[in-house]
C-alpha cells in the first residue's frame, strides 16, 4: 500500500495554472524528492498535502483513504520554506504550543521535547526567546518541531537552507533514522545534489506539471547519453574507430560517447591494442542537476500570467 | 474546538504576561483618577464666573446682590428665560410661586448642563435665605428653634432645567446619566480601536513571521483567526474587571483624602438621599461611603453593567474579525495597514461623533437610529442607555439593537474568515479591497 497517492491534482488561481494535471505515488519509508525551478507549483502541492489548500479537481489518498484534512494534518509534519516561530514567544513554550496543536498530550509533549532537545544539545534553549537565536538555531528548532510529533509523513521545505554542515549532517542523520523506523519524507528543493545523496525517488515540476518521475538511478539511467571516462597516462595519437567518438580531451584521459550497438568491452580493446595505460574507466552518468536544466531548458525562464478560464 | 481552546490560551497568556499590559492595567485608573482630580478641580474653580438671576416672587431673597461660594446671584425681575444669557446670567432661578412651601420646586434654568457644586451654591444661598427668613420670624416672635431652621434647610430641592437649542424647555440630564453615558461610549470607542488594533497586529506578526504556514497546517484557518480574536477579547475583559477593582480601590482611598468641606458640598447636593441626616452627622468615610451608595443607586447599575459587557464584546467581535482580515492584507509594511484600516475606522469615528451629540439629544432620530445600527451601535447605544430604559430607550429598540449587532457580527467574521483564509499565506504585494470582496464572495 502507498503511504501517498495523489491523482490528477489540479489548482488553478486566477492568472495561472499552478498545478495542472499532476499525479504521483510514494511508499511507505520512501525520501522523495519534489523537484522544480522557483515557480513552477511546488510549494502549491505541498499546500494541498497538508490540507491547507483544497484542490480544484482531483484527489489524495493518505494511507489507504481518501485524505481528511482534519484528522490526517495529525500525521503529517510540515516544515514550510518560509521558516516562522513566535519571536517574543519563549522556545520551550513554543514548542509544548505547536505540539499540543498537533494534538500531543501535554506531558507526552513535554517529555518528547526534553528528549529531541537533549539529543540536538538544545537543552540550555528551554527558557529563551526565539529572537536571541541564530538563523541556523532555528532552523534545528524548526525541525525539532516538525518531526516532534512522529508524523507519518514528513514535508520538508529546503531543509537545509542556512545551515552548516555540521548541522546538516545532524539533521540528515536525523532524516535517515527517521526513514528507517518507516516515516516517509518528501523533500521540496532545488538543490541537485542533496537529492541525489539522500532521495530514493524524485518528481520534478515545470509549470505546474510533472516533467520526470521515478526512482533516482533510474531517472539518470534514462537520460544517460552513452558517456564514458577512460583515463590513460597517454593519449594515442589519432584515435579513430566506428565504434566511438571523442567528445573531450582531457589532460589525463578522453570522454568519449559510444555509438548505439558498440560494447564498452570493444572500446577497451582498442586502446589496449594502440598500447595505452588505462589508468581508469567509467559510465558518466548525467548529474540530476543536468536532467534538471535540460528538461527545464528551452522553456521561457519565468512563468508568465496567463488568463485561465 | 480543543484546538482554539489552545490558540485562545495562547493569545490570553502571552499577552496578560506582558509588561506592557501589566503596566497598562495598573497606570490607567491611576491617570483616570488623576484626570478626574483635575476635573474636579477645574469646576471648582470655574464656579467664579457664574452668575445667575434670581426672580423671586416669595419674597425670600431681602438682599439684591450677593455671592456664595463664587456665584453672584442677582435680583432682576427685568430677564426672563428668553434673554437671561444675553443680559450676562449664566442662568436663572425661580422662586416657588407660593410663599408656604418655600424649601422646594426652585427652578433653575440655564442653556449648559450645570455642576454638581453649581447646583449646590444655589441651594446654599437659597437655605441661607430661607434661614435668615425663618430666623427673623422666630426672632420677632420670641421663641428660638434652630432645629426646625435645619431641618428646613435640608430640604431645599432646586430643579436644574436645560434648555434647548429650540426654546424647548427639556428637564435636566442628570449629571451621572450624562457622565456614566459619555463614559461608557468612549471606553467602548477607545477599547475597540485598542483591542481591534492588537487582533490586526497579531495577525501581522503571524503572516510576517511566517508562523501563520506552521499553525495552518495544523488548525484551520478559522480556528486560528477565532481563537486570536476571542483571546484578546478575554485580555480586554481581564483588564477591564482589572480597572473596575482598582478604581473602587483608588477611589476609596482617594475619598479619604477629600477635604470634609467638600464632600459635605456634595453631600448637600444629594438631598433627597435616604439618611442623609445620618451622614450629615457621620464621619467623612461615612458620608463618603453613604454619597457613592447615592449616587450609585440613582442609576441602573447591573442594566448599564450588563448592556456595557454585552456591547463591548458585540462591538469588538462586529470590528475585531475585519481587523483581522486586514492584517491578513498586509505585509510587513505598516504603511499598508494605515490605508487599509481607514475604511474600518472611519465608522468607528463617525460613531464618536454621533454619540457626542447624542449624550445631548438621546431620543433624536439620529440617536435612535445610529444606536441600532450595528456599525454604530456599541457606541451610541452605551450613551443613551443610562438615561433611562425603558424611559430614553424602549425596549423595542435596545432588544433591535442587539439583535442587530449579534447578526452583525457573525456577518462580518464569516466575511473576515474568507478573507483571512486567502490572505494569510499571500506573501508580497499588499492586497487591495477590490481583491479581498472577491476572495470574500468566490466559492
Amino acid at each position: 500500500m502507498n503511504l501517498l497517492e495523489v491523482r490528477h491534482l489540479k489548482k488553478y488561481y486566477a492568472t495561472q495554472k499552478a498545478v495542472d494535471d499532476i499525479s504521483f505515488t510514494i511508499a511507505p519509508g520512501a525520501v522523495f524528492g519534489l523537484l522544480g525551478p522557483n515557480g513552477a507549483g511546488k510549494t502549491t502541492l505541498l499546500r494541498m498535502i497538508t490540507g491547507i489548500f483544497y484542490p480544484d479537481e482531483g484527489e489524495i489518498i493518505f494511507e489507504g483513504k481518501p485524505f481528511k484534512p482534519e484528522e490526517d494534518i495529525l500525521r503529517i509534519g510540515y516544515m514550510p520554506e518560509e521558516r516562522g516561530l513566535y519571536k517574543k514567544m519563549k522556545i520551550g513554550e513554543q514548542a509544548m504550543y505547536l505540539a499540543q496543536l498537533k494534538g500531543l498530550k501535554k506531558a507526552d509533549a513535554s517529555a518528547k521535547i526534553k528528549d529531541w532537545f537533549t539529543r540536538f544539545g538544545m537543552e540550555s534553549w528551554w527558557g529563551k526567546k526565539v529572537e536571541d537565536l541564530s538563523k541556523g538555531m532555528q532552523q534545528k528548532l524548526q525541525f525539532v518541531i516538525t518531526v516532534l510529533h512522529e508524523p507519518s509523513l514528513i514535508i520538508l521545505d529546503e531543509p537545509f537552507s542556512g545551515l552548516d554542515p555540521v548541522n546538516s549532517n545532524l539533521i540528515k542523520e536525523e532524516i535517515y533514522k527517521l526513514a528507517k523506523k518507516g516515516c516517509t519524507i518528501i523533500f521540496s528543493t532545488h538543490r541537485m545534489e542533496q537529492v541525489e545523496e539522500i532521495c530514493d525517488q524524485i518528481i520534478l515540476v515545470n509549470k505546474g506539471r510533472k516533467v520526470l518521475d521515478g526512482p533516482v538511478d533510474e531517472v539518470k539511467r534514462q537520460h544517460k547519453e552513452n558517456l564514458f571516462h577512460i583515463g590513460l597516462n597517454q593519449i594515442p595519437a589519432g584515435i579513430d574507430s566506428r565504434g566511438f567518438e571523442v567528445v573531450r580531451t582531457e589532460e589525463k584521459g578522453l570522454v568519449i560517447k559510444m555509438m548505439e550497438g558498440a560494447s564498452t568491452n570493444e572500446l577497451l580493446q582498442y586502446f589496449i591494442s594502440r598500447d595505452a595505460y588505462i589508468t581508469e574507466f567509467h559510465e558518466i552518468l548525467p548529474s540530476l542537476n543536468e536532467i534538471f536544466i535540460k528538461q527545464v531548458e528551452g522553456t521561457a525562464m519565468s512563468r508568465q500570467f496567463q488568463k485561465v478560464q | 474546538m480543543n484546538k482554539i481552546w489552545l490558540v485562545i490560551k495562547r493569545e490570553y497568556f502571552t499577552r496578560v504576561r506582558n509588561k506592557t499590559f501589566i503596566l497598562s492595567t495598573f497606570l490607567t485608573p491611576l491617570l483616570f483618577a488623576g484626570v478626574i482630580g483635575i476635573i474636579i478641580f477645574i469646576t471648582i474653580r470655574n464656579t467664579d464666573k457664574e452668575k445667575i438671576a434670581v426672580i423671586d416672587n416669595s419674597g425670600t431673597f431681602k438682599v439684591k446682590s450677593d455671592s456664595v461660594k463664587s456665584i453672584k446671584f442677582e435680583l432682576n425681575p427685568k430677564v426672563d428665560t428668553s434673554n437671561f444669557s444675553k443680559e450676562g446670567y449664566s442662568a436663572i432661578l425661580f422662586s416657588p410661586q407660593t410663599g408656604i412651601n418655600k424649601t422646594t420646586n426652585w427652578q433653575l434654568y440655564s442653556k449648559k448642563n450645570f455642576g454638581v457644586i453649581a447646583i449646590d451654591a444655589v441651594n446654599d444661598k437659597i437655605s441661607r435665605e430661607i434661614e435668615n427668613d425663618l430666623m427673623m420670624a422666630r426672632f420677632q416672635s420670641g421663641s428660638s428653634a434652630v432645629d426646625s431652621i435645619k431641618s428646613v434647610a435640608n430640604n431645599i430641592k432646586v430643579e436644574p432645567n436645560i434648555i434647548g437649542q429650540g426654546s424647548k424647555v427639556e428637564k435636566g440630564n442628570s449629571a451621572v446619566a450624562y457622565g456614566v453615558g459619555y463614559g461608557a461610549g468612549f471606553l467602548i470607542y477607545i477599547t475597540l480601536f485598542i483591542y481591534g488594533a492588537m487582533v490586526m497586529r497579531g495577525v501581522m506578526e503571524e503572516k510576517t513571521n511566517r508562523i501563520a504556514e506552521v499553525i495552518i497546517s495544523s488548525v484551520k484557518p478559522f480556528q486560528l483567526m477565532m481563537g486570536k480574536i476571542i483571546g484578546i477579547g478575554a485580555v480586554g475583559l481581564t483588564q477591564f474587571l482589572m480597572w473596575i477593582i482598582l478604581v473602587t480601590v483608588f477611589s476609596s482611598i482617594l475619598t479619604a483624602f477629600i477635604p470634609p468641606e467638600l464632600l459635605s458640598q456634595v453631600e448637600e447636593a444629594n438631598k433627597t438621599m435616604p439618611g442623609g441626616a445620618m451622614g450629615m452627622q457621620g464621619s467623612d468615610a461615612m458620608i463618603g461611603l453613604a454619597n457613592a451608595t447615592h449616587t450609585l443607586s440613582s442609576v441602573n447599575w447591573w442594566l448599564i453593567v450588563g448592556c456595557f459587557i454585552f456591547y463591548f464584546i458585540g462591538g469588538y467581535l462586529f470590528y475585531a474579525a475585519l481587523f483581522a482580515a486586514v492584517g491578513s492584507a498586509v505585509n510587513e509594511d505598516p504603511q499598508d495597514a494605515q490605508s487599509l484600516m481607514f475604511p474600518i475606522t472611519m465608522p468607528i469615528i463617525l460613531a464618536i461623533v454621533i454619540m457626542i451629540n447624542a449624550i445631548t439629544h438621546p431620543e433624536s432620530s439620529l440617536a435612535t437610529w445610529s444606536s441600532i445600527i450595528p456599525f454604530f451601535s456599541p457606541i451610541v447605544m452605551m450613551a443613551r442607555i443610562p438615561f433611562g430604559v425603558p424611559g430614553t430607550v424602549p425596549y423595542w429598540q435596545l432588544g433591535l439593537s442587539m439583535a442587530l449587532l449579534i447578526a452583525g457580527f457573525l456577518f462580518t467574521t464569516w466575511l473576515s474568515a474568507k478573507i483571512y483564509r486567502t490572505g494569510i499565506l499571500l506573501y508580497g504585494k499588499k492586497a487591495t479591497w477590490k481583491e479581498m470582496w472577491k476572495w470574500a464572495f468566490r466559492k
